[in-house]
C-alpha cells in the first residue's frame, strides 16, 4: 500500500512540478486574500492582530479548496480513473498518495502564509512546537477530508461549486480546532492549544480511514 | 393506466404510469407499473390507506396541538406566551436528528446491500431532515429573540443545527446532479454514511469550543416542566412525529417511483436502440468502422 501511496504521491507531485497551478496561480491567490482581510480590517488598529489565527486558517481553507480541486482533476482526464482501476494499485494506497501529495502542497502554501502573516500583519511566532503540531494534525486533517470528497465530487460538471458546499461544512471542526490553537500559541497559554491539537489529530485519523475504506467504493462507482 | 407489464425482459414498458405516479398523482389505480426485477413488491403511487390513516390523525393531532399548546397550557411564569414556541420547536429538532440518522443507516445499508429501497430511503431521510430543520431553525430564531434578546447566538446547539442544515444541503445538492445514478448513488451513500460522525464532531468541537469563552448560553429545558404544559409537549411530539411518517412514507414512494422512472426511460432508449440496429437502419453507413 506505501509502495502505490508514494508512487501516487510521486505523479501528482511531478505533474504538479510540470504545470506549476499552485505555485503560478494558488500561492499568489492565497497571499492576495491575507492582502485583501488588511484591506478590509483597519491593518494599523487592534482588530487585525487578533484576527490573524482565524484569517491565516481560513486562507488556507481556500487555498486549499483549489489544490484539491486541481488534484481531483488530474484523474479526470484521458480515462486516468479507469487506469487507476486496472493498474491493481490499492485504492487505500491510491488515496493515501493523492493526500500526500496535497499534503504536501498544503504544508508549503502554509510556510508562505505564515511569512505572510508575519511580514504583513506583524504576527509573532512564539510556541513554535505548537504551531508546527498545530499545522501538522491541520494539514492532515484537511488533506484526508479533502481528497475524499474531491473523489466524490470528480467527473461532475458541477464540481467547482459543489466541492466548497460539501467540504466547507465538514472542515468547520477543523477551522475551529486550528483556530483556537493558534490562538493559543500566538497570544494566550500554550497548555490551552494542545486538547485543540488533539482534535485536529482524531479528524485526520477518522478520515484517513473513511478515505482509505470509501476509495475504492469511489473508483469503480464512477 | 394499470400497465401491467412481466417483470422481466427490457420490453419497453409504457413510460407513463411510473411518470404519472412520480408527480405525485395518488389517483392512480393500483398496480406495478413497468417495474424491474430487482424492485420486488412496492409501491406504484404514493397514497395508500394506511398514509390516508396517518395523514388524518396528524391533521387531528395538529388540531389538538393547536388546542393544548395555544388555549390549554398556560403560559409560563419567566418566557410567558413566547414558550409555547417549545411544542413545536424541540419536537422538530428531535426529528431533524431522527432523520440524519435515518440517511446515515440507509447509506450504509446501500452500500453493503445495494438494493435501491435503502437509497431511496437515504434520500428521503435527509430530504425530510433538512424540513425538520428549517422548522427548529425558525422557531428557534422566534423564540430566541424575547428570551435572550436576539435571533442567534452562538451556542453549541444553535451552531451544529446551522453546520448540519449546511450538510444536509450539500448531500441533497449531490444527489439533484443529472448524472449516472448508480454513481450518484455512491457517492450520495458516502457522504450520507458521514453525515452523523460529522455531525457530533461539529457539536464536540463547537461546545467545547464555546465551554471556553462563556458558561452555557441556555440554560437546559426546565426539567420541572410539568402538567398541562408537559402534556402539550407530548402532543408536539405525537403531532409532528405523524407528520414526518406521513412525509417519510410518501417522499419515499416518490423516491422509488422516480427510479422506476428512469429505469424505463432507459429500457426505452436501450430497446430504441435495439431496434434500430436490427433494422440495419442508416446511420450505421455514417458510423466509422
Amino acid at each position: 500500500m506505501w509502495r502505490d501511496a508514494t508512487l501516487v504521491a510521486g505523479r501528482d507531485l511531478r505533474v504538479e512540478a510540470r504545470s506549476r497551478v499552485t505555485v503560478n496561480q494558488v500561492a499568489p491567490f492565497a497571499l492576495l486574500v491575507l492582502i485583501l482581510f488588511a484591506f478590509a480590517l483597519d491593518p494599523e488598529g487592534p482588530v487585525l492582530e487578533r484576527a490573524t489565527p482565524g484569517l491565516y486558517w481560513v486562507t488556507v481553507l481556500f487555498s486549499a479548496l483549489l489544490a484539491i480541486a486541481r488534484s481531483a482533476k488530474l484523474d479526470e482526464a484521458d480515462g486516468v480513473r479507469d487506469a487507476l482501476r486496472l493498474s491493481a494499485l490499492d485504492p487505500a494506497g491510491v488515496f493515501a498518495g493523492k493526500a500526500l501529495a496535497v499534503a504536501a502542497e498544503l504544508v508549503a502554501l502554509e510556510l508562505l502564509l505564515g511569512a505572510g502573516v508575519v511580514v504583513l500583519y506583524g504576527a509573532d511566532p512564539a510556541g513554535v512546537g505548537l504551531l508546527v503540531a498545530t499545522c501538522a494534525a491541520a494539514t492532515a486533517a484537511v488533506a484526508t477530508a479533502g481528497t475524499l470528497y474531491g473523489a466524490l465530487v470528480s467527473g461532475l460538471r458541477v464540481r467547482e461549486t459543489l466541492l466548497p458546499l460539501l467540504l466547507l461544512p465538514v472542515l468547520a471542526p477543523v477551522l475551529i480546532g486550528a483556530t483556537r490553537a493558534f490562538d493559543a500559541a500566538l497570544g494566550g497559554v500554550p497548555a490551552d492549544g494542545w486538547p485543540w491539537c488533539g482534535l485536529l489529530a482524531a479528524f485526520a485519523v477518522l478520515y484517513s480511514v473513511a478515505g482509505a475504506l470509501a476509495y475504492g467504493t469511489l473508483l469503480e462507482g464512477s | 393506466m394499470t400497465a401491467t407489464t412481466p417483470a422481466g425482459p427490457p420490453s419497453g414498458p409504457p413510460p407513463t404510469a411510473p411518470a404519472a405516479g412520480a408527480a405525485g398523482a395518488a389517483s392512480t389505480a393500483g398496480g406495478d407499473a413497468g417495474r424491474r426485477p430487482p424492485a420486488g413488491a412496492g409501491p406504484a403511487h404514493t397514497g395508500s390507506a394506511a398514509t390516508r390513516v396517518i395523514g388524518w390523525l396528524a391533521l387531528a393531532s395538529l388540531a389538538l396541538l393547536v388546542l393544548y399548546g395555544l388555549i390549554i397550557s398556560p403560559a409560563d411564569r419567566e418566557m410567558d406566551d413566547v414558550v409555547r414556541l417549545m411544542y413545536v420547536h424541540v419536537p422538530s429538532a428531535t426529528y431533524l436528528y431522527l432523520g440524519c440518522f435515518l440517511t446515515t443507516l440507509a447509506s450504509g445499508m446501500w452500500l453493503w446491500k445495494r438494493t435501491p429501497g435503502w437509497d431511496a430511503l437515504a434520500e428521503t431521510g435527509a430530504e425530510v431532515a433538512l424540513v425538520f430543520a428549517f422548522v427548529t431553525l425558525l422557531t428557534g430564531s422566534l423564540w430566541g429573540r424575547p428570551t435572550w434578546g436576539t435571533y442567534w447566538t452562538w451556542d453549541a446547539r444553535l451552531t451544529t443545527t446551522a453546520v448540519l442544515t449546511a450538510l444536509l444541503a450539500g448531500y441533497l445538492a449531490l444527489r439533484r446532479l443529472d448524472v449516472d445514478p448508480d454513481a450518484r448513488s455512491t457517492r450520495a451513500a458516502v457522504v450520507g454514511l458521514l453525515l452523523v460522525p460529522n455531525v457530533v464532531i461539529v457539536n464536540r468541537s463547537v461546545e467545547w469550543w464555546r465551554s471556553l469563552h462563556q458558561s452555557a448560553t441556555l440554560a437546559r429545558i426546565d426539567p420541572t416542566i410539568e402538567g398541562d404544559m408537559l402534556v402539550a409537549l407530548m402532543v408536539g411530539f405525537l403531532a409532528l412525529g405523524l407528520v414526518f411518517a406521513w412525509l417519510t412514507i410518501h417522499r419515499f414512494r416518490v423516491a422509488w417511483l422516480e427510479q422506476q422512472a428512469d429505469r424505463v426511460d432507459l429500457d426505452a432508449a436501450l430497446a430504441a436502440r435495439r431496434a434500430e440496429a436490427a433494422d440495419g437502419d442508416p446511420h450505421e453507413k455514417v458510423t466509422p468502422a
